[in-house]
């Protein structure tokens, strides 16, 4: 795990201090809400509907125990005892006090985190495999880039005050679970004879104007990451829409230049930028690697996970994935219980996860863009013991990847953007198909609900997605289906007119029954979709 | 009736115009008819509450209502959460934001 120098500590510890004067002033009336409004947004600190929100950068989405305590510690010290985990693997606050913002940053710097770059249109928290360095379909741990990434990235002056935000996450395997291709950039590590670079895909993004990402290089020398990078971001800043914040992403320039016309202005400021010296030093890489080097896995281990107790073995079915190590597997807690709200995390549950890492997964866990946690390195001896430690703290659903696994975003409930509720519908929907039994039914099916256009909970990357609009000052809820965040990237499709709270809950049941009746052997929702199209399903929802 | 709210500055608090101060109870809000331009510009002005802005309500048996739904989740709290709201011993007060 990655651990701060002396100069990372002093820009982080410099900052909290500066944003204490900041916030000082401002309540002292010295500073309009005007002036101090996009301080506070450098500093990841929001006004939403009921407090002040604080968004937490978690880099890649990884933690040791002692920073997951610190979350919980926070959320009793300064919050009401939770936290919100993410789709861009950081972790919110809904109820923060300004006055004691600072401190709660001083917190987080003392355990090498903060919340620089959470908002604003700069380079934002740098995502990535939540199984990296552990996966066992990977190509090379891709963290050191994304952590490369994010020194660069982090208080570039040229890309402070870029259109609009930006997003980049980093994968090395064929099987993506970052939803790269829906990154403004997406940066896939890759093997081309023989050697390791990196593909570069520009121009994704959801929203409300969803894009996949074209690819614009099958391959960069790692040496030139950074340098290509910056030539991505150059053209954009250059180009980029400043005039209209709706057309300001840069899969909009991408989308109207033309990935052709895009692309050569990339390799032409590229060609360009390689004898300016924007590349890191390769020493600076090296430093960084061995903090990602394989903790010691132990050999000799069982491969045999001990199936004689059914709910266990359901469990761990579900909730776990392949490691490269033999013995060992990743395993997903799930933060989304039968009626539960989609990635909130008690004090008490934080404090579990992190002590559950230290005993069980070399002192590491990591954020899911799905709201769930993963301890990346566990026995499989230990999972029986794991297991039931978490089941106790209501934190062993065995829905990773089931219907129960919804990503929903705060809505209309915590959110100021947000046109309808999102976290309701979200237990219905579980509620439901834990009480019909139909969930057990289903298999793989990713559901995705967002209350507004901002697309925060990925409903256009949903098997089934689920839209909440305003309709003449009440909630409706559009039904999208066939989308997908994975290495088949689609975007989901609506099915037509609005449902209210109830009727969408009924309708997503509906698709479901048509998934059910129409299924061909090894058919997941999304396949059957694909092969029968929208008609069968509208056919059912509408008549 | 036309009522104004906004966030209170230092605890982002939900809050409400009650004639000679913000009130975090939407029930203490007061009809400021024609005022509510003028409140509004002094009240930003004294910086004691963010972005203040004006919106419909109505007063009923029960108390004042905005009339956007919006405005009654904040004026409760999370629906979600009813231990988070400002009537936490009444778990069905969602139902009024509905």
């Amino acid at each position: 795990m990655y651990k701060y120098d002396q100069y990372d500590q002093a820009m982080v510890d410099a900052r909290v201090e500066e944003f204490r004067d900041q916030a000082r002033r401002r309540i002292e009336g010295k500073l309009t809400e005007d002036q101090f409004k996009p301080l506070r947004l450098m500093n990841g600190l929001y006004l939403q509907l009921h407090a002040y929100m604080l968004r937490v950068a978690i880099p890649y989405g990884t933690l040791s125990s002692s920073q997951m305590h610190t979350l919980a510690d926070i959320a009793d010290k300064y919050d009401r005892g939770y936290g919100h985990f993410t789709t861009r693997q950081n972790i919110q606050y809904n109820w923060i006090k300004l006055e004691e913002a600072a401190d709660l940053l001083a917190d987080l710097a003392k355990v090498e985190m903060h919340a620089i770059q959470t908002s604003g249109n700069c380079i934002r928290n740098i995502s990535s495999d939540h199984f990296a360095g552990a996966a066992a379909d990977e190509l090379i741990d891709p963290r050191p880039y994304a952590e490369l990434l994010r020194q660069w990235s982090s208080f570039h002056p040229e890309f402070s005050y870029l259109p609009r935000k930006f997003k980049i996450a980093v994968i090395a395997s064929d099987t993506d679970r970052a939803a790269m291709r829906l990154h403004d950039i997406g940066i896939q590590i890759v093997e081309k004879n023989g050697e390791i670079g990196a593909a570069f895909y520009v121009g994704g993004g959801m929203g409300r104007t969803p894009m996949i990402a074209p690819q614009i290089r099958d391959f960069v020398p790692l040496d030139q990451l950074v340098t290509y990078s910056e030539a991505c971001l150059r053209v954009y800043n250059r180009h980029g829409r400043r005039d209209n914040k709706y057309k300001a992403r840069i899969k909009i320039l991408v989308h109207e230049m033309g990935a052709e016309e895009y692309t050569s202005q990339v390799e032409e400021e590229f060609a360009h930028l390689l004898d300016q010296g924007v590349e890191p030093p390769l020493a600076e890489l090296e430093r960084i690697k061995p903090f990602f080097d394989d903790p010691a896995f132990e050999t000799g281990l069982t491969t045999e996970i001990d199936r004689s107790d059914p709910d266990f073995a359901l469990w761990a079915d579900r909730n776990t994935h392949p490691h490269k190590a033999p013995g060992y597997v990743s395993a997903v807690i799930s933060l989304k219980p039968v009626g539960g709200i989609p990635g909130d995390a008690t004090t008490a549950q934080m404090h579990l996860m992190a002590d559950l890492s230290k005993q069980y997964s070399f002192d590491e866990s990591r954020v899911m863009h799905t709201q769930n946690i993963v301890l990346p390195h566990v026995k499989i001896a230990d999972l029986h013991a794991l297991w039931t430690a978490l089941n106790e703290a209501g934190l062993g659903e065995p829905n990773l990847d089931q219907v129960g696994d919804i990503i929903a975003c705060p809505g209309l409930d915590y959110c100021s953007l947000a046109n309808a509720r999102s976290i309701p519908i979200a237990q219905q929907i579980s509620e439901r198909f834990a009480a019909n039994g139909k969930g057990d039914t289903l298999g793989e099916l990713k559901l995705k609900i967002s209350g507004c256009i901002n697309a925060c909970g990925h409903h256009h990357a949903g098997h089934i997605g689920i839209l909440g609009v305003d309709k003449k000052g009440t909630e409706s809820y559009q039904l999208l289906l066939g989308g997908s965040e994975a290495e088949d990237t689609s975007l989901a499709k609506i099915t037509g007119p609005g449902f209210d709270e109830a009727g969408i809950v009924d309708a997503v049941e509906t698709a479901a029954d048509v998934y059910l009746a129409q299924k061909q052997d090894g058919e997941r929702f999304l396949d059957t979709y694909r092969r029968i199209g929208m008609a069968p399903f509208k056919e059912a929802l509408y008549g | 009736m036309k009522i104004l709210t906004g966030n209170d500055l230092e605890s982002g608090a939900v809050v409400w115009w009650d004639g000679q101060d913000w009130s975090i109870h939407v029930n203490e809000a007061v009809d400021v008819g024609e005022d509510a331009a003028a409140i509004l510009a002094r009240e930003e002005a004294s910086r004691r509450v963010n972005v203040p802005y004006a919106i419909e309500a109505e007063r009923d048996k029960n108390g004042v209502r905005p009339a956007h739904i919006k405005d009654r989740v904040r004026a409760l709290g999370p629906t979600v959460r009813p231990d988070l709201t400002l009537k936490p011993a009444d778990p069905d007060a969602g139902n009024w934001v509905i």
